[in-house]
C-alpha cells in the first residue's frame, strides 16, 4: 500500500512528525517499509512564463527567452530546450536557487552567467533538473493555471512525502487510505474526516439488469447507468497527483476515478461502456471451454470454479479481478455503467495466480473488502466522473444476494490477561474497541467479564477471541508489554549417556582434520546415476535449475564437487565432511509423527579426503591419503564401538578399494576410493577416498562397565606366518579371538609382508599376541600351549607356513 | 708414612688430569690397586713397632679414604661434562612447527546452530529433529495455512513428486514434537528449510530455529523475555535493543516480528528483522492434539544464516553454500 503522506493527513491529522508517524504505524502492524520525499530538497525555483524567444546570436541551438517570474522585470533567460515557446509556464530557477545535485549536501547554486555573449539571469528547468523524474527531453510543463512568481514546490505540492506500507494479509482493511487513517484514528485519537460522500441525486431512470446467480460467489452487486459522460476529458492535476504518488499512472479520467476511490475508500470498481453490454449482466461460475480476453488482451480459460461476470454475450470479466476487453470503457464511451460489487474472499483467493497475474482488485478481494460501502464507492465515485467528464446519472441499483454474517465474538477478559502476560483492565480493553469502531458490549463480572464484539465489515480478521486479544495487545502497544523472564518449575532435562549427539560427531571430525561444509540437498540428476547408482531419483516438480533438479540420496556428490572447487582454487589437500539427510524412496516407510509415508530420509555423515595424508610439514615425509587413513578415522568416529569392515561393490567405489562398514552386526554405511572412471568424469587428479555412514547407529554409545585391571605381568608373544593372499586378515584373526584360550587377551597384526623371500600369492603377516591373567603369573607352559592352540589354529584352518 | 700427603697430592693431580672414565679406573690402580702406592706403603706398616701401628694404621686409613673421595669427585665431575656435551648435542629448534596432523572445524552456520542448542538447553529446552521431506498437512494445514495461502503457491514451496514437499519452516516439527510428548513443551527445532528463491540474499535451502514453549500459563511477556535474552546472550552484549512489533503468521496469535539493533559496530542503530514469533495459536494447538484452553503458549522461528552473518560479519550468504575453504577455516 502506497500513498502520500499529504492525502493521509486530510483524512487524519495527529500531531506527529513524518517520522513519529512512521514509528507508530510500524509499531501498530503496518510496517513502514519506506518513506520518502515526493522530491529532493531544493530552492529559489519559482513559476516562470516565456513571453518572448529570440534565436541566440551566437548559437544555433540556443534561444534567448524573456520570462516572467512575477518580478517588475522580465528575465533574459539563454535556453537550449526543443520545447521552449512563448506563453508556456516552466520551473525557473532564479539566481541564487538551490537544485539538487549529485549529492543532497553537494547542491547546484544559479549564478548569473554569460552565455556565448548573453547574459542570462536563471535557468528554465527540465523535470530531471528538479529531481522530479528522469525526463530530461525538454522543459517541465506546469498547469496553465499556475501563478506566476509562485514557488513550484507549493504549486507542484513537493512538501510531500510517499509512504509505502508492507501490508499482512490480515489486514485488507488498511488497503486504503482511509484504512489507514481510520488505524491512526483509532491509535492517536485523532479525529477522522471521512471523505465528503453524498448521495448524487439521479437524472434519469436509467438502469441495467443485474442478475446474482451465483450468490455463494456474488454476495452483492451494486450499480448505476450515467449517460453522456464525456470520456475523453482529462483527469484534474491534483488526483493525477495523489495517484501517482501511490503508485498508480493516470490512464483516463473514467479508470482514474476507479482507482482513485480504490485507493481512497478501498473500494474496488468497474466501469463498462454501456453500449457494449449486451442484454443484462448475470454473474455465474464459469463453464469449461469459455473464453475471455481481459483489459490486458490475455485470454483466459474460464471454468466451474472462476467466478465470471457474463452477459448476453457470454463472459465479459473476472469477477473481482479483471474486466474484459469487449466491454470496456475507453476514451470514446458515451454511457456507463458502474459495478460495485461483493465476491467472498474464497471464491477469488488464488484464481488469479492460477492465471500468473495479479490485479489491485483480485488482491484486495482476495483478501476481503468491505461489504458495506458499494454504495459510498458509487456516489463518490459519480460525484468525481460527474465534476470531471460531466454526465446524467441514473439510479443506484443494489443486488444483495448473500453477505458476510458478523457473528459477535467474545473475549474473556482473563484469558486476554493470561494469553498477553499484562494484567491490563477491562476498561482500557473497552476503550481500545471502541477506538477501533469494534461495537462492544461487556457481559459478567470481575473473573468472568467478557467483551462481546461485532466486527465492523471491513474487518476480515476477527472470528475468534484470540483475533481480539491481538486487537488488544496491538492496540495496548507491544511495547508496553515487559520482556518478564519467565517463571517455570526448574526441572533439569534429561541427558542420556548412552546418546552423543550429532555435533559430538562433527567435534571429531574436525578434531580429524576435516573442514564440514554444507551442500544443498538437491543435485544434479547424473550425481544420483554416479555416486548412488540410482537411476529413479526422487524428483523436484518445481526445481529452481536444472542442476538441482533431485534429491540426493547419497551425500559423496556433493563432497566430490567441493573436492572439485577448491582444487580450482589451487588448495592441493582437501579433508570436508558433511552432516545431513539423504533421501529414498522405501514403501515401508509408513505414514506417523515421525515420518512421512514412502520416504526414508536418514541422517548421515559423510567424508572425502584428497590429496596428501598429512598437511606438508617438516617432520613426516609426504603421502597420499589412502583407503586405511579413513578406514582409522572411521574407527574413530565409531570409537567405542567396534567397526568391521568388508569387502564389498558400491556403484561409486574402486571395486578393489570397497568396503561396507559394519557395527554390531548390521551395514551402516560404504568406505572406500572413489571409482576411477568416476575421477576422471569429475576431473580429479589423484584418488578420492571416502565414507557415508548413517548417523543414528552412531549415536548411540554402551555405559562403560568396569572389569578387573590385572595385577599380574603381561607375557608378549609373536607369530610370524605365511599365508596364501586369498584370506583377509580379519577372517583370520576371527579364527583366533574364537579359538584362543581365555589368558589371551589380545591379537593384533603388527606387520604385513610381501616381496623377498616369500612366493608370488603369498603373503607374511605377523601378530603379537598379549597373554595375561588377572589370577596369577602365567608359568612358560601355560604360555606355550595358549600359543599352541592358536599355531593350530593358523596351520590347520589357513594351512599357513611359519615364517623362517 | 710422610709419603701419604705426597701420594694424595699425587692422586689428585693425576686424577684432574684424566677426562674419560676408563682411564680413571686405571689410574685408581694406580693408586689404590694390589700393587698400588697405598698398597706399597701399606707393606712397610707391618715393620713398625706395636705403638705406632695403630697411629700409622689410622693415618693411612684416612689418605685412602681421601683418595676414593677424590676419585668419586672425579668421577662426577666427568660424567657432568660428559651430561653436560650430551644435552648440548641433543638441543631442538622447538621454533620448529608441531608434527602431524592438522585441525578441521565446524560450519559457521552449525556453530551457530550448537551455539543456539546450548543457550536454549540451559533453561532446559530439548532439541528435536524430524523429515525435510514433509507432507502439506504437517508444513501448512496442522499449522492454521489454508488452502489458498500465497506461501502454498508453486512459487515458494518445492514440491517433489507423490504430493509431498520441502519443508518451508522448520514449524512442522512443532506438530511432530508435540504430538508425540505430553506437555509442558519445551523445544528448538533446528534444520534444513526450502524455499524457491535464489539471489543474493535468498537461498533455496537455508536453516532455521524453531522454538516452541507451551505450558498452561505461557504468555506473550514470556516470549519477550526469552527471545530478548536469547538474543543477548547470543550476542553477548546487554546494550542489544530488541523489539516486538505486530505482523501476522497463521499459525501465531498475537503475532510479532522481532527486530534488533546494535549499540555499535557497522550495523550501529539500525533495526534489523531477526524472527518471527507469537502466540501459537488455538487451531494449531488443536492439531497438536491438545486443549488450547488449557494450554498456551509461544513459538518462534529464526533464520540460523542471518543470526550467522549478523555475529561474524559476514555480508555474502553465498559463502555458506560454496563451501570454499579459505572461507570455512576461519571460523576453526
Amino acid at each position: 500500500m502506497q500513498f502520500s503522506e499529504n492525502w493521509l493527513r486530510t483524512l487524519v491529522d495527529p500531531k506527529l512528525s513524518t517520522g513519529e508517524l512512521a514509528h507508530l504505524l510500524t509499531m501498530s502492524g503496518l510496517e513502514v517499509e519506506d518513506c520518502h520525499e515526493v522530491a529532493p530538497p531544493f530552492s529559489g525555483v519559482v513559476v516562470g512564463q516565456v513571453m518572448k524567444t529570440e534565436k541566440h546570436p551566437n548559437a544555433d541551438k540556443l534561444k534567448v527567452c524573456h520570462v516572467d517570474v512575477g518580478a517588475a522585470q522580465l528575465l533574459n533567460i539563454v535556453c537550449g530546450a526543443p520545447n521552449v515557446a512563448e506563453g508556456m509556464k516552466v520551473p525557473c530557477a532564479i539566481v541564487g536557487a538551490r537544485l539538487p545535485g549529485a549529492s543532497p549536501d553537494q547542491p547546484v547554486e544559479i549564478k548569473g552567467a554569460t552565455m556565448r555573449g548573453v547574459e542570462s539571469r536563471g535557468m528554465l528547468c527540465s523535470a530531471r533538473e528538479l529531481g522530479l523524474s528522469e525526463d530530461h527531453s525538454g522543459l517541465l510543463k506546469l498547469p496553465d493555471d499556475a501563478i506566476v512568481g509562485r514557488d513550484v514546490r507549493e504549486v507542484l505540492a513537493l512538501n510531500d512525502k510517499i509512504f509505502i506500507i508492507k501490508l499482512t494479509p490480515n489486514r485488507a482493511d488498511c488497503l486504503s487510505v482511509l484504512g489507514v487513517a481510520r488505524e491512526v484514528s483509532a491509535l492517536t485519537r485523532s479525529p477522522l474526516q471521512s471523505p465528503p460522500i453524498s448521495a448524487v441525486p439521479n437524472t434519469n431512470k436509467a438502469t441495467f439488469p443485474v442478475k446474482i446467480s451465483a450468490a455463494d460467489g456474488c454476495g452483492r452487486f451494486s450499480g448505476r447507468v450515467i449517460r453522456n459522460v464525456n470520456a475523453g476529458a482529462e483527469s484534474p492535476e491534483w488526483m493525477k497527483q495523489r495517484l501517482e504518488r501511490a503508485g498508480q499512472r493516470s490512464i483516463s479520467a473514467l479508470v482514474d476515478v476507479t482507482n482513485y476511490v480504490m485507493l481512497e475508500l478501498g473500494r474496488p470498481l468497474h466501469v463498462y461502456d454501456l453500449d457494449k453490454l449486451a442484454g443484462g449482466i448475470d454473474v455465474r461460475f464459469g463453464r469449461k471451454g469459455e473464453k475471455l480476453k481481459l483489459l490486458t488482451e490475455q485470454i483466459v480459460d474460464l471454468d466451474e470454479s472462476v467466478l465470471a461476470i457474463t452477459d448476453a454475450s457470454g463472459p465479459i470479466g473476472l469477477a473481482g479481478i479483471m474486466g474484459g476487453d469487449s466491454t470496456k470503457a475507453d476514451l470514446d464511451s458515451r454511457n456507463v455503467f458502474l459495478e460495485a460489487a461483493f465476491f467472498f474472499p474464497d471464491t477469488i483467493a488464488g484464481r488469479a495466480r492460477r492465471y500468473n497475474f495479479t490485479s489491485d482488485a483480485s488482491h484486495r478481494f482476495e483478501r476481503g473488502v468491505d461489504f458495506d460501502n458499494n454504495i459510498d464507492g458509487i456516489e463518490r465515485a459519480t460525484a468525481l466522473i460527474l465534476e470531471i467528464c460531466g454526465g446524467e446519472p441514473g439510479p443506484v441499483t443494489d443486488n444483495v444476494a448473500k453477505l458476510p454474517q458478523r457473528q459477535p465474538v467474545k473475549m474473556r477478559v482473563a484469558r486476554a490477561r493470561k494469553i498477553i502476560g499484562v494484567p491490563i483492565s477491562a476498561d482500557e480493553m473497552s476503550d481500545i474497541f471502541a477506538r477501533l469502531g469494534f461495537k462492544s458490549a461487556r457481559e459478567g463480572k470481575a473473573a468472568d467479564e467478557t467483551f462481546v464484539i461485532t466486527p465492523p465489515s471491513y474487518r476480515f480478521d476477527i472470528e475468534i477471541e484470540e483475533d481480539l486479544i491481538e486487537e488488544v495487545a496491538r492496540v495496548y502497544g507491544f511495547e508496553r508489554i515487559p520482556a518478564s523472564p519467565p517463571l517455570a518449575v526448574a526441572n533439569m532435562l534429561a541427558l542420556p549417556e548412552e546418546r552423543r549427539s550429532l555435533h559430538d560427531l562433527r567435534e571429531r571430525m574436525a578434531a580429524a582434520g576435516y573442514q564440514e561444509i554444507v551442500s544443498y540437498s538437491f543435485v544434479e540428476e547424473s550425481w544420483e546415476q554416479d555416486f548412488a547408482g540410482n537411476a529413479q531419483p526422487l524428483r523436484l516438480l518445481n526445481p529452481i535449475a536444472s542442476q538441482l533438479a533431485v534429491m540426493r540420496s547419497s551425500l559423496i556428490g556433493g563432497l566430490a564437487a567441493n573436492v572439485r572447487y577448491n582444487l580450482n582454487r589451487k588448495v592441493d589437500r582437501v579433508r570436508v565432511f558433511e552432516v545431513g539427510r539423504a533421501f529414498l524412496r522405501d514403501a515401508g516407510v509408513l505414514d506417523n509423527d515421525v515420518q512421512v509415508a514412502g520416504i526414508r530420509q536418514p541422517m548421515r555423515i559423510a567424508a572425502a579426503a584428497f590429496g596428501a595424508a598429512d598437511e606438508e610439514q617438516w617432520g613426516i615425509t609426504s603421502r597420499s591419503v589412502d583407503f586405511f587413513d579413513l578406514k582409522n578415522d572411521v574407527e574413530g568416529l565409531l570409537a567405542p564401538g567396534q567397526v568391521r569392515v568388508e569387502p564389498a561393490q558400491h556403484p561409486a567405489l574402486h571395486p578393489g578399494r570397497s568396503a561396507r562398514v559394519v557395527l554390531d552386526g548390521a551395514q551402516i554405511g560404504w568406505l572406500g576410493e572413489l571409482h576411477p572412471r568416476l575421477q576422471r568424469k569429475y576431473e580429479l587428479p589423484a584418488p578420492l577416498v571416502l565414507f557415508e555412514l548413517d548417523a543414528e547407529p552412531l549415536l548411540a554409545r554402551n555405559l562403560p562397565r568396569y572389569s578387573e585391571v590385572s595385577k599380574f605381568p603381561p607375557v608378549r608373544r609373536d607369530l610370524a606366518y605365511v599365508f596364501d593372499e586369498k584370506f583377509p586378515v580379519q577372517s583370520i584373526v576371527d579364527s583366533l579371538m574364537r579359538s584362543k584360550s581365555p589368558i589371551v587377551e589380545a591379537i593384533s597384526v603388527f606387520d604385513v609382508y610381501r616381496g623377498k623371500g616369500i612366493e608370488n600369492g603369498k603373503k607374511g603377516l605377523a601378530f603379537r599376541v598379549l597373554l595375561q591373567d588377572t589370577q596369577k603369573t602365567l608359568t612358560d607352559a601355560e604360555v606355550d600351549a595358549a600359543l599352541a592352540g592358536l599355531r593350530g589354529v593358523l596351520e590347520h584352518e589357513y594351512g599357513a607356513k611359519l615364517r623362517q | 708414612m710422610d709419603n701419604l700427603d705426597g701420594i694424595i697430592a699425587d692422586a689428585k693431580a693425576n686424577f684432574d688430569s684424566i677426562t674419560d672414565l676408563a682411564a680413571l679406573e686405571q689410574a685408581k690402580a694406580r693408586f689404590l690397586g694390589k700393587s698400588g702406592a697405598l698398597a706399597e706403603l701399606q707393606k712397610g706398616l707391618g715393620k713398625l713397632s706395636a705403638e705406632e701401628r695403630p697411629r700409622a694404621g689410622a693415618l693411612f686409613n684416612n689418605a685412602k679414604v681421601q683418595i676414593e673421595a677424590l676419585l668419586q669427585a672425579r668421577r662426577e665431575a666427568i660424567a657432568a661434562v660428559a651430561l653436560e656435551a650430551r644435552l648440548a648435542e641433543e638441543a631442538l629448534d622447538v621454533t620448529l612447527p608441531g608434527r602431524g596432523r592438522s585441525r578441521g572445524g565446524i560450519h559457521p552456520v552449525i556453530r551457530t546452530w550448537q551455539r543456539i542448542e546450548a543457550i536454549f538447553r540451559s533453561v532446559g529446552f530439548d532439541v528435536a529433529d524430524g523429515p525435510e521431506i514433509e507432507t502439506d498437512w504437517y508444513n501448512f494445514t496442522a499449522l492454521n495455512q489454508p488452502e489458498n495461502h500465497p506461501a502454498r503457491s508453486m512459487h515458494d514451496t518445492f514440491y517433489v513428486e507423490g504430493g509431498l514437499l520441502l519443508r518451508t519452516h522448520t514449524s512442522p516439527m512443532q506438530v511432530r514434537y508435540a504430538r508425540t510428548h505430553k506437555p509442558p513443551i519445551k523445544v528448538i527445532s533446528p534444520g534444513r528449510t526450502y524455499r524457491v528463491d535464489s539471489d543474493a540474499t535468498h537461498s533455496p535451502m537455508f536453516h532455521q530455529v524453531e522454538g516452541l514453549w507451551l505450558d498452561e500459563n505461557v504468555s506473550f511477556a514470556d516470549l519477550k523475555g526469552v527471545y530478548t535474552d536469547f538474543l543477548r546472550k547470543f550476542f553477548e552484549t546487554d546494550a542489544l535493543q530488541v523489539r516486538f512489533r505486530p505482523s501476522f503468521f497463521p499459525f501465531t496469535e498475537p503475532s510479532a516480528e522481532i527486530d534488533m539493533a546494535f549499540a555499535s559496530g557497522p550495523h550501529k542503530g539500525r533495526w534489523l528483522e531477526i524472527s518471527g514469533a507469537g502466540q501459537v495459536h488455538p487451531n494449531v494447538v488443536r492439531n497438536f492434539g491438545l486443549d488450547p484452553e488449557r494450554y498456551t503458549g509461544f513459538a518462534f522461528g529464526s533464520g540460523l544464516e542471518r543470526l550467522t552473518m549478523l555475529r561474524y560479519g559476514i555480508d555474502d550468504l553465498r559463502l555458506f553454500y560454496d563451501g570454499d575453504l579459505r572461507f570455512l577455516r576461519q571460523f576453526n
